[in-house]
This record gives structure tokens, sequence and C-alpha cells, in this order.
């Protein structure tokens, strides 16, 4: 889009030019309409247009990571839903499967296609929310409300298998709390029919909807050069050309087995990202529906033998090993035991790469917790991608970079 | 995980890294002085062009330990899918390391953010402040000596009462 | 002597008759900052519909509400920036804090998080859960209509009496509990 007022925007450098009087400055939050919680910008504009923007973040710093230090794998999981709170379950999944991968367990099939379920299901949790923001902050409405409605039904299923709605801390190291019953495969099924439908309806809402099309087509263009260097990942990444999944490329848990494609787009901009969600929920539900069909039967948790799981409450208290095992792991001075080393394991988690670099060592709290944020990450880059536009499109482009601001500041 | 063909490269080029290998990751450990001139080699000359994350860990509590920090730069490469992790140790007082930025732009806010939690000065970072915590903060929060429930910092406000605005 | 009224005339106080109206047309402002945030957001979405209450717009601005949602946990950099928005509310303005990290600080007793906005901020009504049920945000919003009905008066004099009998809360620093994990790890 080029301007049509004076080019100088483009060539103006701040930090050393001479101040000039027609740059003003707006303070955008930390409390401001737009949905995405507490993060601040400051906006140097001239006019409408965007000559710089500065980011100003920690409004929500917490502290996790210190928090990380003070509690054990197990207990650490209810901290990492608090996360990413859009999609919770995957945040569970990254963690302990990074805690799995220091310890060098492996899990039993059923847990692990259990996991996959979830972690698709929360996939498309967090891209409804996250367009659904996308189109709130440009002026649909009515596209929000679809979203969210179909959010509450995926919270049903959340929680008539674990009991909360979203927060739901879920896994454990060595498997997962609860197993499925009948009745929430029931409802998945429910869920995979009625789905397609409305991600119809919303689609054909926005995609060649005039006004949309216009407020995110070219707006926000990463390059794929840029993208790389800037060390975005996920769905912004694969927008701008950058065809890495870490599903396909490092795959784990049990996307080997499943058959899915990793969609990608060229352009770069609010659109491709906006379509790019649209179609990685579509191959979600695929994903979903191949597991739920090849769910394996099995244990849900491992074996008493490693020592990690808590055993079923039959064998504690009618086989000695079982009760043995209960004690070790829940007695105070003792739980399991870590190796004294460091690793990284990371996941494809809706927003991007969501990886856990972990120290161990030897008791079983972390003594380095370390969460790899890719809101944080993707929201470096919204300063360089926001140059030059109009402020009605610092809504648009943030909308679309998902940035999440408890990830950002953890 | 790397090729054995990356291995021997990186073996060849630079024989004094200490490589070591966990649960299928190749960790290499770099010295201060050398540190720029790896990350750029890797970079240019094997094509890692993912700086997947730049962290620290400060072994003040740790067994068997030698250095107080360890800062840690993950690379990753998206045309050969391998990854890699390398450590640097550093101790008090020299705790400045040359910044990565010109290299990835994406290292930007990473280091800021070891900055504002450990205190690791990078130089020729372009803007080097603290980013989670509020400006006026003195402490680093992330070290081991830092108490977890802060020095009182965190109620240090005035009390709004029902009657005043 | 009782007074002859037709049946469309009802005979009440000033007091009650402003509560009525300020109690059924509630304008929420959230000040969302993290999971809270979502669960308010699902109230006033389809499921459970806020509007019914009369909390029909979420206006960010706060020189148009009359109460603020505190809905997820405040850390001390964003402590001033609430107790700025909570000043330029105009009166008669109530205090919703939603959560347990809002209450009390929650699961993050840590450097950054302040334990309880009530240290800082008047608080009309508290709810617990992390996060609260949808329903218990309704309900708490219900509780907090039916205060408005019982104390409200239309001068707004039941501000001055509530914070003649608050106590300094920031001032009582709760002791560290010492938990035996900290002995041992």
């Amino acid at each position: 889009m080029a301007p049509t007022a004076a080019p100088t925007f483009q060539t103006i450098d701040l930090a050393h030019d001479e101040p000039v009087d027609y740059i003003w400055t707006l303070n955008f939050g930390p409390q401001h309409p737009a949905t995405h919680t507490t993060l601040r910008l400051v906006l140097k504009l001239d006019g409408e247009r965007v000559v710089d923007a500065m980011p100003d973040i920690g409004y929500l710093h917490s502290g996790f990571e210190k928090i990380g230090e003070h509690l054990d794998y197990n207990q650490y999981v209810t901290v990492t839903d608090r996360m990413n709170y859009i999609s919770p379950l995957a945040n569970n999944i990254a963690w302990h499967g990074a805690v799995e991968k220091l310890l060098g367990m492996e899990l039993p099939p059923r847990a692990k296609y259990i996991r996959t379920i979830l972690a698709e299901l929360a996939r498309i949790s967090d891209h409804l929310l996250c367009n659904g923001a996308v189109g709130l902050d440009t002026g649909a409405f009515t596209f929000f409300l679809y979203g969210f409605y179909q959010r509450e039904v995926l919270y049903d299923i959340f929680e008539t298998l674990c009991g909360a709605r979203f927060t739901n801390s879920y896994t454990r190291v060595g498997g997962v709390s609860q197993d499925f019953t009948p009745l929430v495969i029931e409802k998945i099924r429910t869920f995979l029919k009625t789905f397609p439908k409305t991600l119809e309806d919303m689609e054909r809402l926005l995609n060649r909807n005039r006004i949309f099309v216009d407020r995110t087509k070219g707006v926000g263009v990463l390059t794929k050069e840029e993208a790389t260097n800037r060390s975005a990942t996920g769905p912004i990444a694969r927008a701008s050309g950058v065809t890495r999944d870490l599903r396909k490329d490092e795959p784990y848990l049990a996307y080997a087995d499943l058959d899915f494609k990793v969609c990608c787009m060229k352009s770069g901009d609010c659109f491709a990202r906006y379509l790019v969600r649209m179609a990685e929920m579509r191959e979600s539900l695929k994903i979903v529906a191949q597991a739920l069909e090849n769910l394996p039967s099995g244990p849900v948790n491992v074996g008493q033998d490693e020592r990690t799981a808590l055993p079923d409450k039959g064998l504690v208290y009618r086989s000695i090993e079982g009760t043995i095992s209960h004690f070790e792991l829940t007695m105070t001075n003792r739980g399991f035991e870590t190796p004294h080393e460091e690793c990284y394991s990371a996941i494809e988690a809706p927003n991007g790469e969501l990886g856990f670099y972990l120290a161990g060592d030897g008791t079983d709290v972390a003594y380095r917790a370390r969460c790899r944020p890719p809101s944080y990450i993707h929201f470096a880059i919204f300063p360089h991608l926001i140059r030059g536009h109009t402020l009605s499109d610092v809504v648009a482009v943030l909308g679309s970079l998902n940035v999440i601001a408890a990830e950002l500041d953890r | 995980m790397l090729k054995t063909t990356t291995l021997e490269a990186m073996l060849a080029a630079y024989p004094e890294l200490a490589v070591s290998e966990f649960r299928g990751d190749t960790r290499v450990v770099a010295s201060r002085g050398k540190l720029f001139e790896t990350l750029q080699w890797f970079l240019c000359q094997r094509g890692f062009d993912l700086l997947v994350d730049i962290t620290c860990v400060d072994y003040l509590n740790y067994r068997d330990a030698k250095d107080r920090f360890g800062l840690v730069y993950l690379l990753a490469s998206t045309e050969t899918n391998e990854r890699i992790t390398l450590r640097v140790y550093l101790n008090e007082p020299e705790l400045n390391v040359p910044s990565v930025v010109p290299l990835w732009e994406g290292a930007n806010w990473m280091e800021r953010e070891v900055f504002d939690m450990f205190g690791i000065v990078f130089d020729g970072h372009p803007d080097l402040r603290r980013i989670l915590m509020p400006d006026e903060f003195t402490a680093y929060p992330l070290r081991k000596d830092y108490p977890l429930q802060g020095r009182g910092e965190r109620h240090n406000f005035p009390v709004l009462r029902r009657n005043q605005a | 002597m009782a007074l002859e009224l037709p049946e469309n005339v009802v005979v009440s106080k000033l007091d009650s008759l402003a509560n009525w109206c300020r109690k059924n047309s509630l304008w929420p402002m959230p000040f969302a900052t993290a999971c809270c945030g979502i669960e308010l957001m699902a109230t006033g979405a389809s499921k459970h519909d806020l509007a019914r209450f009369g909390a029909e717009v979420f206006r960010f601005s706060p020189r148009q509400c009359d109460l603020m949602i505190v809905a997820g946990r405040v850390v001390m950099k964003m402590l001033p920036v609430l107790q700025r928005i909570w000043q330029q509310m105009h009166e008669p303005k109530w205090c919703i804090s939603m959560g347990a990290c809002a209450s009390t600080g929650g699961v993050f007793d840590t450097y950054s998080v302040v334990q309880g906005i009530d240290r800082f901020i008047p608080v009309d009504m508290y709810i617990p859960g992390c996060p609260p049920r949808p329903e218990q945000l309704i309900q708490a919003i219900i509780d907090l209509q039916d205060m408005i009905q019982n104390e409200g008066t239309i001068t707004g004099e039941e501000f001055e009496l509530k914070s003649r009998q608050a106590t300094k809360r920031a001032l009582i620093e709760l002791p560290v509990i010492q938990r035996p994990m900290h002995l041992l790890r």
C-alpha cells in the first residue's frame, strides 16, 4: 500500500535523525480494548501511519521459571496450564514430554494416542480463539461468538475427561491422570461430526468478506528469511513459507503413525496466517478422527517398575510392589530420581515451537525449568511488521501474531 | 541430533570443543573468547539458521559445579533438521559475552531477558535494558540467591481507600 | 390513615429507586489480565450470557463503567496501572476480584505477584476459583446486585462508611509458610 502522504516514514530513522515535530506518540495499553490482555505498545505515529513501535512487556510476569525450581515435576504441570491459557493441554504435554525425555522414559501407546488427541483438540481451541480475536478486533463479532460457542463444546469434553474446563493439569509423569471413558469418546465423535459445518459457516463469513480481506491482506508481511532469522515458528512461520512443523520433522507421540498435511502459504501477511490457522483446524480434525479410530488398548501410565507414575489403586492395596511403589513416590523425601543432566524438548504447540529446557539435579524438583515461549519471540517481530502501516492495522497484526500475555511474560 | 558430516566438520574446524551426547541431543561447550566465531561458523558454514533459544542456568547450588553461570544457545537448522546445544560457562565478575544480534535478529529479546533475569551483559546489543521487570528493579530474580517471595518489592505501593476517588 | 393510591403508582424510597437503576445496568470494565480473562470472555459469550443481567456492554474505558472486574493475577508492574484505572472510574463504582490470583495471589507466591489486590484497591466481592466457572461469576454479579439494592444510597454515603471500617491490609504481611520441601530441596 503506497503512502499518499510524504514518504518520510520509510526513511526516517528515529534513533539518529533530529526529532521531528510531526511525529506524535501514542500509548497503547497495558489496558486496551483489543483482546490481548496486558501488553503495552508505545507507538510513534506520523498522522495515522506508524513510524515506530516500541513494545513494553512484563505486566504479567509472575515468576514461572522460579516456581519451577520449588515445585516437583507433577506439581509444576498446574503452573504450565497458566502459561498459554488458551490451549493449556498443549503446555501440559510439552512439559511432561520434556520431563519424560530427561528421564528417558517411553510412554505406553495408549498414553501417546490420548495425548495426541488432546493436543489436537487444544490446537483447535487455540486457533478458534486466535482467529476469533482477529475477527473481533476487526469488527466481526459474530465470528468471535461462533468460535466461542465451539470452544464451549470443547470445554465440555475436557470437563467430562478430567473435571476442569480449561487449566486441566491433565498429564502426569509417565502418562495421564485419567483414562478416556466411553462418554468422552462419544462426545469427541459428536464434536467431529458437528464441527466441520461450523467451520464452513465461519469461513463463509470472513474468507471472501471484502472488509476483512482489505484489512488483512498485505498487512504485516513477514518474508521467509526474516521469519527464520527472527526465530518465528508455528503458523506464523508457515504462513511465510517456512515448511517446518515439528510433528513431521521430529515426530513425537503418535504423529509418526498418522496421516496429515502441513499447511503453509507464501504471502506471509495477516490473511495468510488466518488461512493457515483455518486449514490447520481441518487437519487437526483428521488427526483426531484417525487417532480415535486406532486408539490402542492397554495401560495409560507406565508400569510400576519405573517408579515414576502412581500405580493403580487395586495394585496398591493387593500387591506389595504396588504399595512400595506408592510410598516411594508420595513420601516427602523420596520420589523418583532424575539424572544430573540438562536437556531440551519441544512440541509443535498451536502457537509455535513450545519447548522446555530442563536441568535435573537428582531429585524430583527441577533445578532449572526454562520455557521457550513462542509468543515472546513473535512479539519481538511486531515492530518490524507494523512499520509503515496505519493505526487500525495494529490490532489486525497483533491479533494474527497470537500473543498471549501469560506466555509472553511468564 | 547432528548428522555425522556436521559433527566431523565441527571437530575439524574447532577441535577444542567438548562434545557430549544425552538422550539424542548433542551438546557442545565453547569457550568465552571464541563464542561469536563459533556461532557464526554454525550459522554461515553449516546453515543453522534458526536460533531456538538463549537461556542461562545458575549453578550456585548444583552438585559438582565448577562455574557459576552456564549460558546456553539452542540452534536448529530448518534445511537439514538438526539441533545443537552450545554452552558457555561464565563466572563473576566477567559476566559479559558478545551479543549475537548481528547473526540472528531473534536474539534481541532473548538476550534482554537473560540480562534482566541473571545480569549477564551482552556487548554490542542494540538496546540492553530490563524487559520483564520494572526498570527501577535492582536485583536479578532468577539467580539462586534471590528468594522466591522477593525482598518486599511486590507490596511497596500506596493504598487506595474507598473514599479517595 | 392509609393513602388511596391507584394501581399504577408505587411508593418507595429514592434510595431504592436509585439502587434498582444502578444494579440493573452495571457496566463492567474487564480488567482481564490472565486465564480468568478467558472465563470472563466466555461469560460474556453466547452460552453463559452476561448481558441478560444488565451488563450489556463491556466498555474498556474506565470513564464509562461502574464495575471493575479484575480477572487474573496483578503483577507489581501492573498495580499502578490498576490503581490509576480505579481512580479514573466515576462514583458509584464497585470492584469484583475474580479468581484466586486477584483475591490472594493464588498459586503465585512469587517476587512479582501482588498477594491480593484488596491490599491496594477496595474490593466488594471476591470470587474463588482458578478459574471460576462462568456460573460463579454470574452468581457474584447477582450477589453484588443484592448488595447494591440493600446497602446503596443515592448520594453514595455507604462508600464513606466502608472506608472508615476498612483496615489497612497492605501492612499485614502474612508469615511465610515453611513447607517441608524447602528444607529438603
